[in-house]
């Protein structure tokens, strides 16, 4: 059976669009109706622009009828995770914090999906202020993953994920700190970019730690994330579009980090990761192992270099209206007041070593690839999760596997690479050059056909 | 600071303020704390800028008369 139009690719939309075959307004109602139809249950929206997401769709489709296409994503319905202004709109970044907040003008990459064309369906629920990976603390009621009800569905962009895979938009925009782009596309079963640091701008997007924050594309497609990741940096994609054939895996090679990062895996999740690997290199690609010597510290280091600048932009709330924060988010973020400047400092050190330790690893290798959860998504409000017989922490768990890009600012995407026996989404994490995000895209879409069985 | 002299005043800090509840999430910062010290990260750093830094020059001929300094 043919998907409906509105869980199609940007990519596959696009020349129907242009064509003047598909309507924006058509595609748009569509998702309008998913919404309606289903966010009840699910909750991936905060905010919905129906009326004007509906008079936007109408001027882009007179654009069309004159002969006028922005590109790629001209008519497109996407959505925004609710940390990045929109203007007019609330900001409520999920919290009761932001209770009244209206943003005066759009962040620079909502002005640049804008100008491109983009029709901008609504804002997204997520975890309160992005400070957590499940997205069941928030002031709009915990999402849930619409693979199984009960589980989470990963974040902190978790309604942004869910948004793609019920139809409810074809792309969104979502911020990753630790992996919250990476997170929420796997444990979701969708594509998701973090950039290279720095080259999204983060102005207009409500901060979680600055020196770790990046904005990016969750999408349904490699090339999807690819064209969208152009506008947001400011590229006028009607000249890249359509993106080049992907390049041949055979001749790819790519490093395999097990030290620290397979030391605590899901069976399903290791089983569908050896079986990705096989498959790669089944097409010719080439697999070795390689070790980033100081992984098993990165947690620590990822600890004290996130909480002091989370605790920094929210002491003033903390000490004005602390009862607005989610119980479990305040608590981290006092924590986060209590870091000892030279722990701070010291953690500042151990991330150029561990940017060196990632260079060092991807010599001589397109990228490195992992699992980008070590586990499936887990249930709603779990502290812990049983894994191989232990239980574990369900935070440290999820952020296991992604937290180190954001410490070293290498790009990084996850894509879908099957399902747990259980039929749960995993993912598959690829990681790149620092500076050479397409580089990495080329890579992955080069992969994207053989890991998702 | 030792580790444990600063969880004694954090934790006393949190009763003070009423934050009995941020207490067990201050044992699990020290322990990371203790973990990130121990790693030995800033000796790391140290080793690394040694290696990266460019091989001092060895001298060159005296610059004959005339030449530019």
């Amino acid at each position: 059976m043919i998907a409906p139009l509105h869980f199609h690719t940007i990519s596959a939309l696009a020349p129907l669009i242009a064509a003047g075959h598909v309507s924006s307004e058509a595609l748009t109602n569509a998702c309008l109706q998913e919404i309606a139809a289903h966010d009840g249950a699910l909750r991936a929206f905060i905010t919905v622009l129906g009326a004007s997401a509906i008079a936007q769709a109408r001027e882009l489709d007179a654009e069309i009828a004159a002969g006028v296409c922005r590109g790629p994503l001209h008519g497109i319905p996407i959505s925004l995770k609710d940390l990045i202004d929109q203007q007019g709109v609330p900001t409520t970044a999920a919290s009761r914090v932001r209770e009244g907040h209206v943003a005066a003008c759009d962040a620079p990459v909502t002005a640049r999906l804008r100008a491109a064309g983009a029709v901008l369906i609504g804002k997204t629920n997520l975890h309160e202020f992005a400070f957590g990976t499940t997205s069941d603390d928030t002031a709009f009621g915990a999402v849930r993953n619409p693979h199984a009800l009960s589980r989470s569905p990963g974040g902190s962009s978790g309604g942004s994920a869910v948004g793609i895979v019920t139809g409810m938009s074809v792309a969104s925009i979502g911020t990753d700190t630790g992996g919250s782009i990476r997170i929420p596309a796997a444990a979701c079963g969708t594509v998701g970019l973090k950039p290279a640091w720095g080259e999204v701008p983060c102005e207009g997007v409500v901060p979680l730690c600055r020196s770790l924050d990046h904005v990016g594309p969750l999408a349904r497609s490699v090339a999807d994330a690819w064209l969208i990741y152009l506008v947001l940096r400011g590229e006028a994609t009607a000249a890249r579009w359509p993106l080049p054939a992907p390049r041949p895996v055979k001749g790819l090679r790519l490093g395999v980090p097990r030290h620290y990062f397979h030391d605590v895996l899901d069976d399903d999740v290791r089983a569908r990761f050896a079986a990705c690997l096989a498959w790669l290199r089944h097409e010719g690609a080439e697999t070795v192992d390689v070790v980033i010597p100081h992984a098993p510290g990165i947690a620590p280091v990822y600890l004290h270099a996130s909480l002091p600048e989370a605790a920094a932009y929210h002491a003033g709330s903390l000490e004005s209206m602390p009862e607005r924060y989610t119980k479990n988010v305040r608590l981290r973020l006092e924590m986060g007041r209590y870091v000892l400047a030279e722990d701070y400092v010291t953690a500042q050190a151990a991330r150029a070593v561990l940017r060196s330790e990632v260079d060092a690893a991807l010599a001589g290798c397109d990228a490195l690839a992992m699992p980008t959860l070590p586990i499936p998504a887990p249930p709603i409000g779990a502290s812990t999760v049983d894994v191989a017989g232990t239980p574990q922490a369900v935070r440290s768990m999820m952020l296991r596997m992604t937290q180190l890009f954001n410490l070293t600012g290498h790009p990084a995407v996850s894509m879908p690479m099957g399902e747990t026996a259980a039929r749960l989404p995993c993912g598959l994490q690829l990681a790149g050059r620092l500076n050479d995000t397409e580089g990495l895209l080329a890579t992955a879409a080069a992969c994207e056909p053989f890991v998702n069985p | 600071m030792t580790i444990d002299d600063w969880l004694a005043v954090a934790c006393a800090d949190a009763d003070r303020r009423g934050l009995a509840d941020l207490k067990p999430l201050l044992v699990t910062l020290a322990g990371a704390t203790r973990a990130l010290r121990e790693a030995g990260w800033d000796a790391a750093a140290r080793q690394q800028a040694e290696e990266s830094a460019p091989e001092p020059r060895a001298p060159g001929p005296p610059p004959e008369d005339g030449a530019a300094r």
